[in-house]
Parts: C-alpha cells; structure tokens; sequence
C-alpha cells in the first residue's frame, strides 16, 4: 500500500479512478488505490497501521525523543515511581524505563523485519518447490515442513538460541527458523493452484526455464496472501522474541530489550508494578497495532481468506 | 475491551473468592518456600548440592558436628569420642549407644565403616573428600573398619592435621546410612546406590516421607530421635524458583519460611509485622575468574586494576543488600587462617593509571560470561556500567547456569562471574582450588578454579600441599593467611562477597538453625507461637 | 501462544482433509512416521550441538575429573553422533526412553506425572474457551459491521497480542495479591502438597475421589487463573472462527426459507445455523486444544505449574536430552493424533464430507 497516493490531488483522483486505464501502470495504481479507499474506511486497520507508523518512527527519532541515555545505570535512584523526570519511572538499575521503551522500540522492529525477510523468502522457496515440482521432492519438502511444524515454537526457538548462544542476532534466526513452515504450505497451497494456468503452461512452451518459472511467474501469485500472513504472524513474532527475552535468552544485557525488560521487572512486580506493567504494555500495543493493520490488509488483498 | 477481560477473569473468580480466604499452617507442620531445583539425588554418598546436603543434615546423623557459632569447636555426634595414633596417621573412632535408625535397625560401628566405606566405593562427586587421605576404592576396604560394634578405624596414608580430618567428617559423606537396609536393595552389587538416588535409611531427627524432583520434599518427624523428638511433624519444602513469587506465599501465610528472597523482597518485608528475618554467614564467596588466556586480562597490572574497578559499596548495599559482606581474600570469615582485610575499593583513578602503565590507557574489549539471575546480572552491570568509565567496554554474555559453568569449565570465558562454595569446613577446600594447580595444560587432571583460569601460581602450589600436614594449628592458620595475601595481589579472581543467607519467617516460627554451611541448617528446634 | 494462531490459519487440517480413503491410509502411516523420526532427529542433534554439558547435570560442577571422565562414559556421550542416535531410537523402539538425569526417573513416569497437570490445564481452558467463545462468535455475526462484531474481533484480534507472560504476571498481580480472590501459583497450596495420592494425576478428579472437598476446592482456586489466561487465547480463536463459520452459513439459501416459513429468529441461528456449524468447529476446538496441550510453556512458568511445558524446558536448559526428546515426542504424538482425530470426527460428523 503505498501512502503518498492519499495525498491525491483531483485530477491525479480522475486518473487513478478511470474506468478506461490507459497503461498496465495506471491500472495497477487505479487497483491500488481502490484497495487505500477500503482499506481506509476500516477505522482498526488505519490504528493499526498508526501503531505501526508510529513504531517506525519512534525507532528513526529514538536519540531526538528519549530524554536519557537508556544504558545509563544509577544505583542510588533505582526502582524509582513515575514522576515528573522519569515519566515511567525507573528500572533496578536506575536507569530511565521510557527512554528504555523507546531504545527497544528498535529491536523490537530489527526482530520483526529481519524474520520477515528471512522466513518468507525461505517459506515462499520451499513451498513454490514443492508445489511446482509434485512428486518426491514435494513429498520430501513437506515432511521436513511437518517436523518443524510439530514442535512447541517456542521450546524450539528456546532450543535453537541455547544451540546458538544468547544475543540478538541468534534469536531472529531461532524466531526465522520457526516461522517459515506455515509460508511454505501457503505457497505450496497457491502454486498447485496456479501451476497448471495457460498462461503458465505457454511460458513453459516458449522454453521458459523452471527457475524463471517459478520466480517469474509462481512467485508473484503468491504474494498477497504471503503479505497478509507474514503481517498478521509479526505480532506473534514480537511475542515469541518477547518470551525468549523474558525467558532470559532473546537479547545481551544491557538491550533494552521488551520481554526482558518484564521480566527485570517481575521482581518487584508486588510493590513497584510499574516496571513490569510498562514494557507488557509496549508489547500488547505493538502487536496489537500489527494484527489490526494486518486484519486490514487480508480484507483488501485477499477477501477470501477471511478465515 | 480489556475491561471484559477483567470482568471475564472477575465473574470467574468470584465463584472462588470464599476459597482465596486461607488459614495458617498448621501448628505441628513447618511449610516452606526454596528454591530446591537443584536436588538430583538423595543418597548422601553421591549428592553435593546444597540443597540436597541440608536434607541429609536434617534426616542423617553425621559422626562429627561443629558449633554453628564457632566453627573452630568440634563435638562428636554418632562418634562419641575419638582418638588419634602417636603417628597420627590412625584414628579410632567410639560410636554411641543406642542409636536406632528409622528402619528399627540398631546404629552400629559396622554401619558408620559400611557408609564411608560405600562414599570411595561410589566414586561419586564428594569421594575426593575421603580420597585426599589416600583412600581408594581398592584399599578401602582395609583401612576403614569396625573392630567391635562400637569402634571404628580410619587409617591414612600421611599424618595429616587432625583438624583437617575432623573437618572432612562433619561434611554430607559423613552421614551414616543403614547398612542392612541399603543392602537389602541392592541391585547388581551397586551398594543400594540406585535405591538410594530417591529413598532413605537414615536415623536423623526427620525421616523422608516423599520427594518429587523440581516439585516438592516433605519429611516427617522421626518419633524414636535419640537427641530429641522434633516439634514439627511435618516438613513440607516447595520448589519456589522466583524470589518474588516466594515472597507473596509468605506475605499471604501460605507457607512459614521463604529461603531466597532476595534485596528488594527483602527490603519490602522490612514493614511487614507479620515476618521476621534472621541472618548467618556463609561460606560462598562471589567472585570474577579472570582467563589467563585473554591477552588483556593476563597483565598483573589490569588484574590489579579490574579489583579497583568493583563499586563493593553500592553493590552490597543495594543489589545484594543485607546478603553480602565485603569479603576478598580466599577463605571466608570464619574459617581457620581466614583473612579478613579488604585492601580494594573502588579507585577509578588508581585503575586509570594501572591501565596507562599496563599500556591500555584506552582501555580494551571483553566479555563476561553471566547467570541470567537477577542478582548476578544486577552486578554485572553495575560491574559493565563502571568498567565503561575507563574504556573498558564490557559484553555480558547472558546464559542458563549449566550453559555459563559448560563453558567455564572448558576455559572459553575471559570473565566468569560466579559464586564459590567451601567443600567442607577446612580451609584446605578453598586453598586447593584459589591457590593450586599442579598441571595448567588443557589435559590436566585436576581442575580447580585456577586451571579453569589458566593461571599457574608458581611456589604456591607446593605451599598448599605443605599446609594441610601442619598439625600446630596456629602454625597452619598463618601459612593460610599468607597465601591468601600473594592471591589477594596477584591472582585473577577479584574476590567481591561474602554470602550471607538469609531466611524470612513467618513471627510465629522460632529456632530454626542457619549454620555456616547447608549441610547444618537445620528444623529439629523448630517450634510455632 | 501465536502458535494457536499461526498453525490454525495455515490451513494444515484442510491440507489433510483431502487425504481421505483407505487406500491413502497406509501412505498417512508413513508419512507419520517420516514425520516423527525427523522430529526425533532434529531434537536429537539440537541436544548434542547445544553448548551445555549434560555430564554437569549429573555430577555437578564439584565433581572431580575422574568422576566426570566416568560418568561422560557411562552416558554414552564418547561414541560417535550416528551411534548414539542408533541406540537412542533402538531404545525408543524398545519403549525405553531413559532416564531423566534432573530427575533420577524414568522419563516416561515423569511424563505421566506432569502432563495430567497440562492436560488439566489445557481442558479447563478449552471449556472455558468453548463456553465464551461460541456465543461471542454467533453474536459477532448476527451483529456484522455493527459494534459488537468489532468488539469481539478487537478482542479477539487482543488474544492474539498479548504476550502471555505478561499478562500471567498481571493477573497474578491483582486477583491474587491485590484482591485475594484466587490462589497463587502452584496446583495446592504448599502444605497440601503430599497429600493427595496421584490416581489420574488431575488434581481436580483425584481430590473428589478421595472425596475432600476442602482440598478440590483449593484446586479449583488454584488453577482458576492461568485457566482463564490460557482460555482467552482459545476464546480468541473459537469466537472468531465460529464468526465466519456463521456468516457462511447464514447467507444460505435454506436459511432464507426457514425465514420465510416463519421460523423464529432466534431458532434459525441457534438451532440450524449453529448446528451446521459445529461439525467445522469441532476440528477448531481440537486443533487449539491440541495447541495448548503444547503451547502453555511460559504459563506453566509463570504460575509455577508442574506440567510438560515447565518439565521440557528445564530438561533443555539442563541439557537433560532424555527428557527433551521424550517430551518432544509425546508432545509431537498429541499434536498429530489430535489432527488426525477431528479429522476423524469431521468425516464422522459432515453428512458432506461422507458422501
């Protein structure tokens, strides 16, 4: 979806709404554009798509908003109340938790857009394989998706960090590791539709390679619903990085990372709830905000898929 | 919406409300909260957790005991009195009288020889205790024995100091178990050993009644106690990992004792009518094991300057409140030839001009391997947060404890933080792993914190082997304190803590027992108001 | 507990649906155990790549070097990979999974120990779940577009953000420290602990066989609040799903004629709607079920709760690969059978889906 569009001046309107496009180009943009007005007049997409507006921004502007430095540790004004200089208060080591929010609103981000182009590209892979290819390579692909699929994600992505060490990096490829098994059923799903299309099957004709077949021709069909998915998933993407933080293995000390930030707080949850409440909060809103655009989305891209 | 969820949780709870309303435990039961986890296996022979040596302190009786208040005072408990041989190298033992264990059986010299006996036949963690005095499993047969019903021989290779021998004693492999019992459990000549992993045969103030691994411990008081009927019938000790859940339960009075809370539920509890604490040195020590390997840290003059480079003060003020002591040299108050000046505080400048001397006025790069618990990552950012105010940029590498000690152990860390425990009384346990190391190659055979460190103390390793046969106390105290001094200046452990437990009680809860080490904490004196 | 989402929304049991006639059946047989030996594969290298010493579980960091070198031997863990997963899978054939190092136990009593905690859990869960999350999602669709749909789709779509620990940690908070309403984590409270003889191992059935109600009620007190916590998220799932479900069935033609016959509204969608309904919602309901029997990790952590999850975990962070593997495999059995199940019961249940 892109944005600038809504900024539209009237004959830019009449252009984008023609019944009669004169180019592919204008025909795409006029789809595109149907697509903004509907997806716009749904009020929880557009929050969404603000809490996800916002998370971006808050991630660009992080040193211009937070009024302390998130690493600066202070013992002698720790666990301190929210007040006038520390809005939410401060952490065990006393540093400022706001300005911890907003550094962390940066790997909250990094996770979710880092497994976004990790997994979906592999999924996507693996299942335009599968489906194009049938047979035992389809058989194969499958089996090894199933085993992923079966497992606890999170004990696994537990198990893959441990096998990697702590830290940031191995916690994405853990979360990545996880994630692709359902994108690769989903293309799997949309190649077997798709694969055996005239148009597919003329591109073959004219010596067409599989490879270019598949990246050409399969690949973009898969896309919507793929979007949509990987939207909707990045919520629960934020919550399993969450858990390992909480956990005590998503990201190194001193990250202000969410889920660990709960769970620093989980200590003095009774008398200063403040430290655990704030960043749980953070999380919620986040997802939230993911799952709401991405509710969106599905309705615009792929109506079927309503569930 | 979230105000549905609320009422959703609400409507359900509401059903429930009258059962939240709890009462007191019991009068004649002690409930309490510990982090028991750690526990693998029950049988005293093989177990060398603290945990499970503080439940064979209360369900075993040992042959020696020592004052809770001064360590240096040895009492015998199944062995009445002893003897030591004009060599010194034969010691006989007399045991009491009858003394029956939980089985009916009576306590026998035969069965204290069988115990120790099985503690070299085992092999487990704890046999090196025994086997420092030239006991192995091929000869101990013949110099552990019983000449009568209530004698019992102890030969050892060398005339050790008596004091160190006692000391052995009074540890978890001194608890005597019941010969006829074990045996008749035994499977496949394995001494009872897989029996053992989960029963009892013991004949200690409190009997097992059930254990449940990563669960629960519950001990029943034993009616037949030769030195005293416990109070408490019951003992129930629930796994509580989280310091703050065990907080609530006691706050709540669903149990009488929580065991790890930590400063800030401490602190908390301050106001707290209802509870009392109450507080006994340990033995553990915290501590940074600095890797000889790193380029950086082998420099005497950055080790010199990292031991500037702890905020003691603040840290056992703040995140270690009231359970630390300020304590760097080797062996903890209390110990014989313990050394209890601390010359290191907090200096940045000091540090500054160390590290321009040692070249690194820049400072460096290096990590610490670091617990995810609370207090340890506490103090190792503090520890990041000022070793940054000389450039010396610090990475916690964060991980499960079995994760960080895996690597420790295989000498891949350039820092460890980390907490040490005594063996035992002796300050022979603590001198042979701060300040030995007969072999520093990565095939060694013995591997004490100073092989993990790659460090290799020189003369230092011969003066430990000649302390332990000094049998002039006074003598053997000052060549402790020497050692301790040269590790002080030069040893990469930067020594921080002292340990000091504390447990947190219900007001009407009296008499419990923290001793200096698990293995003697101790309920059988415990009574309820 | 984006696993309940993410699998749910993959289409997986449809994918199986299609898999239908004896003949496939053997190939289904197959394929399951293709599936398992790569699950017992994949956490069988995961185990010996991670960097925790599994020898440290069993002896301890004290232990002295012999000790250790002994134990390493008598665990197997200095032949080669290919021949320690040989033995392992020849021992699993054999109903042998081990014994778990933490525990001193058989793997498989530990296993019947703790998963009637989870599988207690979890069912609760599911009724609470079932009884909200119907209504919510026939409402929702009789109400489209207007402002009750949205309320149930923000709540829904909540279910799936809220990152359960957190919110454990809130509910804790004030039902249990603030309000007293419910019991704290932990099935019983401590002092009950070793009283009640596991028969089940459902504390909430085997404190009514022995007939002590004191002690059910303290149950009941005690798993109230993280069954409710899990619940949100299965309620989540059912209402939404049972929307759409609802709205399909709604816009058919033979609706339109019960209408038209005069049959009450009322009727028409709890009765014949609804009931057409169910045969799909089954397969929902099993397929969440099954996905908090796996699922409920970092709620049995938060509320100290004695089941799989909890039990896998510590294993894996133990490196007691025993335990893990066992786990990983009933885990992995229920999640499987479970689908296979409503695969079952939809082609029991669908007059269509028979034909």
């Amino acid at each position: 979806m892109t944005t600038q569009i809504s900024t539209a001046k009237p004959g830019l309107k009449q252009w984008l709404t023609s019944d009669t496009p004169q180019s592919r180009w204008q025909a795409k943009c006029g789809r595109a554009w149907l697509g903004w007005i509907k997806f716009s007049e749904n009020k929880l997409a557009m929050i969404g798509l603000s809490v996800v507006v916002g998370l971006i921004l808050v991630t660009i502007f992080a040193p211009l908003l937070a009024p302390y430095d998130p690493l600066a540790a202070n013992l002698a004004n720790r666990i301190q109340p929210p007040s006038g200089d520390h809005w939410f208060g401060t952490d065990q080591l006393g540093r400022d938790i706001l300005s911890r929010l907003i550094y962390g609103a940066q790997y909250t981000l990094l996770i979710v857009g880092l497994v976004a182009i990790t997994a979906a590209p592999l999924g996507l892979l693996v299942g335009t394989a599968a489906g194009f290819f049938g047979g035992w390579i389809d058989a194969v692909l499958m089996r090894i998706t199933d085993v992923f699929l079966a497992f606890p994600k999170l004990i696994l992505a537990l198990a893959f960090v441990s096998a990697l060490g702590p830290g940031i990096e191995n916690a994405i490829l853990a979360i990545a590791i996880t994630a692709w098994p359902p994108y690769a059923r989903i293309a799997r799903a949309e190649t077997i539709t798709v694969r055996k299309e005239d148009y597919i099957e003329a591109a073959r004709l004219q010596g067409t390679s599989n490879f270019a077949l598949i990246i050409g021709h399969i690949t973009p069909m898969c896309m919507s619903s793929l979007v949509v998915r990987v939207t909707l998933d990045m919520a629960g993407m934020i919550l399993i990085a969450a858990g390992l933080g909480f956990l005590g293995l998503g990201a190194q000390p001193p990250m202000p990372e969410w889920g660990a930030m709960v769970s620093d707080g989980r200590q003095f949850l009774l008398e200063q709830w403040w430290v655990a409440t704030v960043p749980g909060l953070a999380i919620f809103v986040v997802s939230l905000g993911f799952n709401l655009l991405g509710d969106g989305l599905r309705d615009v891209l792929d109506p079927r898929g309503g569930d | 919406m979230r105000k549905f969820i609320a009422g959703l949780v609400m409507g359900t709870a509401l059903i429930t409300t009258p059962l939240a309303a709890q009462a007191d435990t019991p009068k004649n039961a002690l409930v309490m909260a510990f982090a028991i986890d750690d526990m693998i296996t029950l049988d005293p022979a093989q177990m060398f957790e603290f945990t499970g040596l503080e439940y064979a302190g209360n369900t075993y009786d040992r042959l020696i005991g020592y004052d809770n208040d001064d360590v240096s005072k040895i009492y015998g408990v199944i062995a009445e009195s002893w003897d030591v041989s004009e060599d010194g190298k034969t010691f006989t033992f007399k045991v009491r009288d009858g003394i029956k264990f939980a089985s009916g059986n009576d306590l026998t010299a035969e069965d204290a020889a069988f115990s120790l006996q099985r503690v070299v036949l085992l092999d487990g963690s704890p046999a090196f205790i025994l086997g420092q005095f030239g006991l192995t499993p091929d000869n101990v047969k013949e110099k552990i024995y019983a000449t009568d019903a209530s004698t019992l021989v102890m030969e050892l290779d060398k005339p050790y100091a008596p004091s160190f021998v006692l000391y052995c004693l009074t540890a978890g492999i001194g608890s005597v178990v019941d010969k006829k019992e074990v045996l008749a459990h035994e499977v496949d000549g394995d001494l009872g050993a897989d029996w053992m992993k989960t029963n009892y045969a013991g004949s200690g103030p409190f009997a097992l009644n059930k254990w449940t691994a990563g669960q629960s411990l519950s001990l029943t008081a034993n009616e037949n106690y030769w030195d005293g009927v416990p109070e408490m019938k019951r003992v129930i000790i629930r796994n509580v990992k989280e310091a703050a859940s065990q907080q609530l339960l006691l706050e709540k009075g669903d149990i009488d004792i929580a065991r790890n809370l930590e400063a800030d539920q401490l602190a908390s509890i301050k106001g707290d009518d209802d509870i009392k604490i109450m507080s006994k040195g340990k033995g553990a020590l915290w501590y940074l094991g600095l890797s000889q390997k790193n380029e950086y840290l082998s420099n005497p003059k950055v080790r010199e300057a990292l031991k500037y480079l702890v905020d003691y003060k603040g840290i056992s003020e703040t995140i270690l409140a009231g359970r630390s002591q300020i304590h760097q040299a080797f062996l903890p108050e209390g110990f014989l030839g313990a050394y209890n000046e601390n010359p290191y505080d907090l200096n940045i400048e000091k540090a500054k001009s160390l590290l321009a001397e040692a070249g690194l006025a820049d400072g460096f790069s290096v990590t610490m391997d670091t617990r995810n618990t609370t207090s340890i990552m506490a103090m190792a950012q503090s520890i990041q947060a000022t070793w940054a105010q000389v450039g010396i940029n610090l990475e916690i590498i964060p991980g499960d404890g079995k994760q960080t000690l895996t690597k420790y152990r295989a000498r891949q860390h350039d820092i460890y933080i980390g907490r040490w425990s005594p063996d035992y009384q002796d300050p022979q346990t603590n001198a042979s792993t701060f300040a030995w190391n007969p072999d520093n190659s990565d095939d060694a055979t013995a591997k004490p914190l100073t092989w993990r460190n790659s460090w290799n103390p020189g003369p230092l390793t011969d003066e430990v082997d000649q302390a332990i046969l000094e049998r002039d106390g006074d003598k053997r105290a000052e060549m402790y304190v020497d050692l301790q001094k040269k590790v002080l200046e030069d040893g990469p452990f930067v020594i921080m803590f002292q340990e000091t437990e504390i447990a947190s009680m219900r007001k009407n809860v009296n008499n419990l027992v923290l001793a200096p080490s698990f293995d003697n904490n101790s309920y059988r004196f415990v009574t309820k108001d | 507990m984006s696993a309940v989402t993410r699998k749910n929304r993959d289409g997986r049991t449809r994918a199986r649906l299609s898999s239908g006639k004896a003949g496939s059946l053997l190939r289904l047989v197959f394929s399951l155990a293709i599936t398992f030996f790569g699950l017992l594969l994949v956490t069988f290298l995961i185990g010996r790549v991670l960097p925790i010493d599994p020898v440290l579980a069993a002896v301890g960091d004290r232990a002295p070097q012999a000790v250790y070198d002994r134990v390493r031997e008598e665990m197997g863990l200095n032949l080669p990979l290919w021949q320690q997963f040989f033995i392992y899978i020849s021992n699993i054939l054999q109903g042998d999974f081990g014994r778990s190092v933490l525990t001193s136990n058989p793997v498989l009593e530990d296993i019947k120990r703790v998963f009637p905690a989870t599988l207690e859990l979890a069912t609760i869960a599911t009724i609470i779940g079932v009884i909200l999350g119907i209504p919510a999602g026939v409402f929702a669709a009789i109400n489209k577009g207007k402002w009750p749909d949205h309320v149930v789709r923000v709540i829904g779509l909540a279910g799936y953000s809220m990152p359960i620990f957190w919110l454990g940690l809130m509910g804790l908070l004030v039902f249990y420290m603030k309000l007293d309403w419910v019991a704290g984590p932990g099935r019983l409270d401590a002092f009950y602990v070793d009283f009640i003889e596991p028969t089940t191992g459902l504390m909430l059935v085997d404190t009514l066989i022995e007939g002590d109600m004191d002690l059910f009620w303290n149950a009941v007190s005690h798993i109230i609040l993280p069954a409710s916590i899990l619940a949100y998220f299965s309620l989540a799932y059912i209402a939404r799903m049972t929307r759409s479900f609802m709205l399909e069935q709604l816009s058919q033609e033979y609706i339109l004629t019960a209408r038209v016959k005069g049959i009450s509204e009322h009727r028409i969608i709890w009765r014949h709607a609804l009931g057409n309904v169910m045969v799909p919602l089954v397969t929902v309901i099993a397929l969440s079920y099954a996905n908090l029997l796996e699922g409920s990790v970092l709620t049995e952590i938060i509320f100290a709760w004695p089941g799989l999850g909890l039990y896998i975990t510590n294993s894996l962070l133990n490196a007691d690969m025993n335990a893990v593997l066992g786990g990983t495999v009933v885990v992995g059995a229920v999640f499987i059978s479970v689908n296979m199940l409503s695969d079952v019961l939809y082609r029991f249940l669908d007059p269509r889906a028979r034909r």
